[in-house]
């Protein structure tokens, strides 16, 4: 649905928001990202710890170099539901990282990180972030996971509300990581641009972020593009939805409650209206007595 | 309903103040004496609904309101620090967020049910007015609520809507100026967004009063569309009416809660997870769900004056229906043709819904146009000629009469 509405963006651009900006949307035709299992799919998913932490150690050390995660704070990552790091390992982490602050004479210093404190963004501002990366900010990771998708079209939209299918997003990130190629003969690639065959339009300006054998893990996972692919969206999952687990609990118990109150008040409600329904038994040759409420 | 109440307060303090101040009286007569027909089906609980979701609507947006802030700079981030930090924050925005779309599911079962059964008619015209006027404010207070979250979606579905009134020839640059405050959606316009947000809610609430005075005036009609004629065609609301809406609310519930708990983004695009940027137009920029069919109403006319025209009139030609409609029948049950063309009409309805979210080209125009000329039709032709030529079924004598011959 996103790219095909392109020109229709473009007719209300045109035709009725006189202010609107210009816009490069392309019109392409978006290749449609392999589904994936995730652990944390369904009214059951689960984030899977080791692979928060070890999506987290992929982040700190790649994505975190261009992409900013401004809504998260150190404190997060022991937060329940998350990566599973103790509050002394996050504050650890924190203390890696220096953070700009002001010191009590009034100047501007660094000093180490605290729990409380935000991933510090890796460019003072989003001019600094365009300048440094073919002029465009890389877009912040925050609640990326459910900021990206890909059209379900008729009738998969319909079918997603009742199986649950809320992973496009994840799957979609899965898919772009893995999909850089090189461009087919032909192919009129801007300078600074990258092909890559999920991406809408095919041309990234991202370069390919993670190889074979760039993040080591400590738990004897493979250092492969593949597993990276993996880990990544799920902790952006995480990321945007960090509540998702207590959500998807609180949820099942709501389920339950609901469903026995239903049925409570459907006998309720058949009791009450015995009496009434009784001329219409008797019309029909029942005997009211004997009918069960 | 008419008449003296027949309240009897039972202790001191109800007796004294009945004296004072009736309200035992007009709760009694209003929610407890009040006689419904005994016919009605479960249709006619949406109406609780709606009343149910207007409470949960008020109560979880007034609790927002305390959290979340009001400026360009902060909106989108104060709403991820709801849904982050504050405690069951991402409850209560989740469930306002899909309440809106629950409440606009409940409200289009209760118009299409009164155009079924012919409520609006006879003498219910006023009570029919005001649900309209209902129907507006609430797609007045979910836009302006929409345009809160400040996401890409919010900016652009305010650049796009608002620019409609710049199709009012000669001044209607200046109105928008003067609803954004400014040359372009901004922080003046969040600010004023989010106080009409506030606001409307009452307005609704306030007007809900006299939709509910207005029909306890003229009484409900019922699937058979005839007026009861003795006791036997009646029940009292409770513990009747009572306890059937609050079945089909805790069933409308549950649907709500697989929303809220399992697929809340479900209805959300994807897009509004962006922070608003006024300098990058996103790829599709598409109103929420339930505007889509006035969305393609409006796409499916090349000018952009007679497609603002034709959107607003779609909605207005509402409030005409109870004399567009020549029929003396009321219910569904009795019009052969009526039926029919009524339910072409809710395809056409949920066809320009579907095609509000495509692109307008190729194959979709035509729908578009094709659904757009039937909907006008609908009110227009149809519904006028049809009282004239439609040889209607023999109406049964009472309502009681027709429970007997329905089938157990």
């Amino acid at each position: 649905m996103k790219i095909q509405t392109t020109a229709f963006a473009f007719a209300l651009a045109a035709g009725i928001a006189a202010s609107a900006a210009p816009a490069s949307a392309q019109l392409a035709e978006q290749v449609t990202p392999p589904r994936q299992s995730w652990s944390f799919a369904g009214p059951f998913g689960q984030f899977d710890q080791a692979q928060l932490q070890r999506g987290f150690k992929i982040y700190k050390e790649v994505c975190s170099s261009c992409h900013s995660m401004n809504l998260l704070s150190f404190r997060n990552l022991a937060d329940p539901g998350g990566p599973g790091f103790t509050e002394a390992q996050a504050a650890a982490i924190a203390a890696e990282y220096k953070i700009k602050d002001i010191d009590d004479s009034g100047q501007p210093t660094e000093r180490p990180g605290r729990l409380a404190d935000h991933f510090p963004p890796p460019f003072p501002n989003e001019q600094a972030a365009a300048a440094a990366n073919g002029g465009k900010a890389p877009p912040d990771m925050s609640t990326l996971a459910k900021a990206r998708s890909y059209p379900r079209g008729f009738p998969w939209f319909i079918f997603d509300f009742f199986t649950q299918y809320q992973e496009e997003g994840p799957d979609y990130i899965s898919a772009i990581l893995k999909g850089y190629r090189d461009p087919p003969k032909g192919f009129n690639m801007p300078p600074n641009g990258h092909y890559n065959i999920y991406f809408p339009g095919h041309v990234i300006a991202m370069p390919p972020p993670l190889q074979d054998g760039q993040v080591q893990f400590d738990d004897g996972s493979p250092a492969t593009l593949e597993q990276y692919a993996k880990d990544v969206p799920a902790f952006l999952e995480w990321a945007s939805e960090p509540h998702m687990l207590q959500r998807k609990r609180v949820g099942f118990q709501v389920m339950i409650f609901l469903i026995v109150f239903a049925a409570l008040l459907y006998f309720t409600k058949k009791k009450v209206w015995h009496e009434v329904e009784k001329p219409r038994e008797l019309a029909h040759g029942q005997d009211p007595v004997k009918t069960t409420i | 309903m008419s008449g003296p109440s027949t309240y009897q307060p039972q202790n001191g303090f109800l007796k004294w103040l009945e004296k004072r101040l009736p309200i035992g009286g007009l709760i009694h007569s209003s929610f407890i004496a009040y006689p419904t027909p005994r016919n009605l089906n479960y249709w006619w609980t949406f109406g609780g609904i709606l009343a149910f979701m207007l409470g949960v609507q008020m109560i979880t947006g007034i609790i927002l309101a305390m959290h979340y802030t009001p400026n360009v700079n902060m909106a989108f981030d104060s709403v991820e620090a709801i849904m982050r930090d504050v405690n069951y924050g991402w409850l209560l925005r989740y469930v306002h967020a899909n309440g809106a779309s629950m409440f606009f599911l409940a409200v289009y079962i209760h118009m299409f049910r009164g155009m079924y059964y012919g409520s609006y008619k006879e003498p219910r015209e006023v009570l029919w007015i005001l649900g309209v006027i209902l129907y507006l404010l609430m797609m007045a207070t979910g836009f302006l609520g929409y345009v809160l979250v400040w996401g890409q979606m919010s900016f652009w579905a305010a650049t796009v809507i608002t620019n409609l009134f710049s199709a009012i020839p000669g001044i209607g640059d200046a109105v928008v100026t003067w609803l954004w405050g400014g040359y372009a959606v901004g922080n003046p316009t969040l600010n004023r967004f989010y106080s009409l947000h506030y606001l409307l809610p009452f307005v609704i609430a306030g007007v809900v009063v006299l939709h509910v005075w207005a029909l306890h005036v003229v009484g409900q009609n019922n699937p058979a569309g005839i007026e009861p004629k003795s006791d036997k065609d009646t029940v009292p609301f409770t513990p009747y009416a009572t306890a059937k809406d609050a079945f089909m609310i805790a069933c409308f519930c549950i649907v709500f809660a697989w929303l809220v708990f399992y697929v809340p983004n479900y209805l959300v695009h994807s897009d509004n997870y962006i922070p608003a940027n006024p300098a990058v137009t996103p790829s599709e920029i598409v109103p929420e769900w339930y505007y889509l069919p006035f969305y393609a109403i409006l796409r499916s006319i090349p000018n952009k004056l007679l497609g603002v025209i034709a959107l607003f009139s779609s909605i207005i030609i509402l409030a005409f229906l109870p004399w567009l409609d020549t029929s003396r029948v009321r219910s569904a049950r009795y019009r052969p043709l009526f039926r029919q063309f009524f339910w072409l009409f809710v395809i056409s309805a949920v066809g320009l819904g579907y095609l509000g979210s495509k692109p307008p080209e190729g194959i979709y125009v035509v729908l578009s146009r094709i659904f757009t000329l039937y909907y006008f039709a609908f009110f227009l032709i149809i519904l006028p000629l049809l009282g004239i030529f439609e040889k209607t079924k023999p109406l049964p004598n009472s309502i009681s009469e027709a429970v007997l011959k329905a089938k157990a």
